[in-house]
């Protein structure tokens, strides 16, 4: 397969980024989106050009590094997809892409599709977690917990941090991935105790942040690659005492 | 200089820990603010222990090279992880987990090492629950347990098919709580390019700040390594694309032993790989073969066959058949070797790579029967979505294919009881160090000896460590900071201005890749090491005249990150192949073909090899120093899983 890549470059977060078109050939359909992407920067270090940059580690849908807008979806068209999971056989019939980074105040572009999400680390460091001193915690089976509320827990858990519900959302808030981690913590008996300061303190820093605020749109859990559902912000509201 | 000596407290077995911990220093606790100590690494062995230091009031700085501590690789562990709670009272005891991973790495561990990993286990799963891990629980509310790999009893705790990214959650959390103190200080997308010495101590590190391309020394009272494994020595393994051995190489470099760098582990149950240009190895969880069973067809005219037109007696459950006690669950190193056996003997399948098909069935029809869709779904649901976004194809309804890929190494830094190095304050944690798997690790066992590691040892043995030692004040002013600063500039001048720049990093490490793979992969022989340790010789040089970087350092570079890794994944290759060239014997995950019976199985020499073969640095020759294991409880025996 041959594809037209329109892709985002910027030397970083201070010069205007813009698009530069590449082509590619010979891609198989069973080469990963991100693979095709390296076979790219295999051709530019031919062509003695500097790479082109873009976040990934695992490549295979749970560090949340990857971070590619494609033809205007965060993650791609694909429902419950990470971008490191898309495969080129998905885009037989869309030869010509276009690439971009997440787009949002609080994710300013570092280099070409790169952003710097330590927004998300500071929301997390501002409550994101039970205050158990570490070394000293009481026997497992001592709690216990409702296999349903556990399941429910770990649903919310599985946010991968990544951002892509950030970079849709018209606001770009991070309403969302905050909503995720208060509605794990919260369903379990050991984070029920400090909830509501938690979630005060982490709405609170998400603001600080930058980060918009939560208007109902609801594209968040249609991009989510976990999907996450918006339930987690009425379980948040509800803490809150928001409803 | 050195310090070889593996510090074992002596007496019974279960009283060692605890006899150690008592004879620790401790530091009070108004003093501990004015220890200083820099943790490289926030996997799960680095931010366990960082949240536990800075619990307890040190200063701790720590960094890793991902742009968030939360995306260690930690994050990708599926399956589980083990602790003797003996909820399910199936006859699980400290003992039983201690023999299980003595015997599964095939005598080549320590005894007291492995005793207090086993003892360690059951607080690490109240830790997690404390912190709120969503353990999968039964419907009485109770923590649920399932069977792993090489084991006879339910020891396993999980959170679904994503037990590491829990379990990392919890410890990245309890890391994050401490952040908002001032003592506790963390840089991520910033990566150890060097080890500060004074004095024969380990005083600091020289780190590249990924994003400006800046260089600073950091220094502190001590370092600890928690850089996980180097599997991807191998380029294609099933770690992270970003996983390396520079950290630890560096520590290498400046005196500490590398321990048992051969003993890596191959993984059986992987997506095979389909083509040339493939990045990385998806694993598919051990936890499958609970249920799933394994088969190749008897006639090699059926291998190009849908598996659906393969009549149940053509079928081979080879598995079953060699190991009728351990099945479908023998340890990883036996399974892997019988996979690449029944492949190498034409009865593969799959589409051909090089003219072999490489792969064989793992087969769920038989459970979706027994237990219904709904059921096997709800147990393995997202390893088989997985699957399916990676091949295409639905293992509900067609037989998954699976292949052995490099996964775990078992060797790495050389550490005393303490988990210390042979160097003064370096400290190394986690898959970063070879301490408790031996020859051949069992499944989720990597996670609890990390999460050991970073709770409660380390924690203790640092102090101690911090309470005797009498350090010199250094800052960024000492010579020796001075030095490294520049021996890391001058490294990366010669990345970038290789005398003729032809060949990416790419490049070099598919080939480096594929000779340790031919060469120190599942197996191994003396002729073909030789000439692999010549082979990548020749690779060296050809790298740093042909290395081509381009971009600029002092930037976002990830083609100078990558070429900074794989030169020293060359050098550890080599290593490697040295290693496995000297032990003339086979043993877990190290098989030498001179030394397997007729059907396979490793023949171990006791008389000879059991001992940990740790490796000095020299600029001409590595040295071998031998750690001899001395079993005082187990009697080595053959290992056999019929
Ligand atoms: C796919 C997969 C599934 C697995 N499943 C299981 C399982 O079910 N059960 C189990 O017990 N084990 C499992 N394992 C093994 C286990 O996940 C790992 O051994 C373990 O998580 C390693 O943890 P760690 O803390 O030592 O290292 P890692 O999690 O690898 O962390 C390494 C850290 O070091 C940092 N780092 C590395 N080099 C540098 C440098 N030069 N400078 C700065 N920072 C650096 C990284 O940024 C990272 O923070 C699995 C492994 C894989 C690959
Ligand atoms: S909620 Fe979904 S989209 Fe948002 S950060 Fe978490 S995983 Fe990503
Ligand atoms: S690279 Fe890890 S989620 Fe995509």
């Amino acid at each position: 397969m041959n594809f037209t890549l329109h892709i985002w470059r910027q030397k970083n977060s201070n010069i205007q980024g813009e698009f530069v078109t590449y082509r590619i050939d010979n891609i198989d359909e069973d080469t990963s989106f991100l693979e095709m992407l390296d076979q790219l920067n295999e051709q530019l270090i031919a062509q003695d050009q500097d790479c082109i940059v873009f976040d990934y580690d695992c490549r295979e849908g749970i560090c949340g590094a990857c971070s590619l807008v494609i033809n205007g979806y965060p993650h791609g068209d694909k429902k419950a997809t990470t971008t490191c999971q898309l495969y080129m056989r998905d885009y037989k019939h869309q030869t010509e892409l276009w690439v971009e980074p997440w787009r949002a105040k609080s994710f300013p572009v570092i280099k070409d599709l790169t952003v710097d999400r330590s927004s998300f680390d500071s929301i997390i460091q501002s409550g994101g977690y039970v205050s158990v001193h570490t070394g000293s915690a009481p026997e497992a089976n001592a709690l216990l917990v409702d296999k349903h509320s556990a399941d429910e827990a770990f649903n919310s858990a599985t946010c991968i941090g990544c951002g892509a519900c950030v970079a849709v959302c018209p606001n770009a808030s991070a309403t969302l991935f905050v909503a995720a981690k208060i509605t794990h913590l919260s369903l379990l008996p050991q984070g029920k105790i400090e909830e509501k300061a938690r979630a005060q303190k982490m709405l609170n820093q998400m603001q600080s942040e930058g980060f918009g605020s939560c208007s109902n749109h609801r594209h968040c859990e249609r991009v989510c690659p976990k999907g996450i559902s918006v339930s987690n912000i009425t379980k948040m509201n509800q803490v809150l005492g928001w409803t | 200089m050195s310090n070889f000596y593996a510090n074992e407290p002596t007496g019974p077995l279960e009283d060692r820990w605890e006899k150690h911990l008592f004879n620790l220093s401790l530091i009070a606790p108004q003093n501990r603010k004015n220890h200083k100590v820099i943790v490289v690494g926030t996997g799960l062995a680095g931010a366990s222990l960082c949240a536990t230091l800075g619990e307890a009031g040190y200063q701790v700085s720590s960094f890793c090279f991902q742009d968030s501590p939360r995306r260690a690789h930690s994050i990708a562990a599926q399956g589980g992880i083990n602790a003797t709670k003996d909820y399910q009272n199936d006859g699980d005891s400290v003992w039983r987990l201690f023999y299980d991973t003595i015997k599964g790495g095939d005598f080549r561990a320590r005894e007291s090492n492995v005793y207090r990993l086993a003892e360690l286990s059951g607080n690490i799963i109240d830790q997690a629950v404390a912190q709120g891990v969503p353990f999968a629980r039964e419907y009485s509310g109770y923590l649920a347990n399932r069977s792993f790999g090489g084991t006879q009893v339910s020891r396993t705790f999980y959170a679904r098919g994503q037990t590491g990214q829990q379990l990392l959650l919890g410890a990245y959390q309890a890391h994050s709580r401490q952040l908002e103190n001032d003592n506790v200080t963390h840089q991520s997308r910033a990566e150890m390019l060097e080890l500060i010495m004074v004095d024969n101590k380990a005083r600091g590190i020289v780190v590249r700040d990924l994003v400006s391309g800046e260089i600073s020394a950091h220094t502190a009272d001590c370092v600890v390594l928690c850089t996980g494994g180097y599997s991807n020595a191998f380029y294609l393994s099933t770690n992270a694309k970003g996983c390396n051995t520079s950290a630890t190489w560096r520590a290498y470099k400046q005196g500490a032993y590398f321990a048992n760098p051969s003993f890596t582990q191959i993984h059986p149950t992987c997506v095979p790989p389909t083509g040339e240009n493939q990045s990385k190895l998806t694993l598919m969880s051990e936890s499958l073969r609970n249920d799933g069973r394994i088969w190749a067809p008897k006639n090699s005219a059926d291998c190009a066959k849908n598996p659906a037109d393969i009549k149940e007696e053509d079928r081979d459950y080879f598995l079953e058949r060699m190991y009728p006690a351990f099945a479908n669950l023998v340890p990883r190193d036996v399974a892997s070797r019988a996979v690449k056996h029944i492949c190498d003997k034409g009865h593969g399948v799959g589409s051909k790579i090089h003219g072999q098909r490489l792969g064989v069935y793992l087969d769920f029809s038989a459970i979706i029967e027994k237990l219904g869709l709904e059921a096997v779904a709800e147990k393995y649901g997202n390893l088989f979505d997985m699957y399916q976004s990676i091949t295409g194809e639905d293992p509900y309804q067609t037989p998954m294919k699976i292949y052995p890929a490099p996964h775990y190494t078992m060797g790495g830094l050389w550490v005393d009881y303490n988990l210390m190095t042979t160097i003064e304050g370096l400290f190394a944690g986690g898959e970063a160090n070879f301490s408790d798997h031996g020859a051949n690790r069992l499944g989720a066992s990597a996670l609890m000896q990390g999460l050991a590691d970073g709770y409660f040892v380390l924690p203790k043995t640092i102090a101690n460590y911090l309470a005797k030692s009498v350090l010199t004040d250094v800052d960024d002013t000492h010579p020796q900071v001075i030095q490294s600063l520049k021996t890391v500039k001058d490294r990366i001048h010669q990345l970038m201005n290789a005398p003729a720049p032809k060949h990416s990093p790419e490049y070099y490490h598919q080939k480096l890749g594929k000779i340790l793979w031919e060469a120190c992969g599942m197996s191994r022989e003396a002729e073909r090491l030789n000439r692999a340790i010549d082979e990548i010789a020749e690779l060296e040089m050809h790298f740093w005249k042909n290395i081509k970087v381009t971009g600029v350092d002092k930037d976002l570079n990830q083609t100078l990150e990558r070429a900074g890794r794989v030169a020293d994944f060359i050098e550890l290759g080599k290593l490697m192949c040295q290693d496995a060239l000297m032990r003339e014997e086979s043993c877990g995950a190290h098989a030498r073909v001179e030394y397997l019976s007729e059907s396979g199985e490793a023949k171990r020499d006791d008389d000879d090899f059991s001992f940990v073969g740790a490796w000095e640095y020299r600029s001409e020759q590595p040295m071998l120093h031998k750690e001899q294991l001395n079993y005082e409880f187990i009697e080595p025996t053959v290992r056999n899983y019929k």
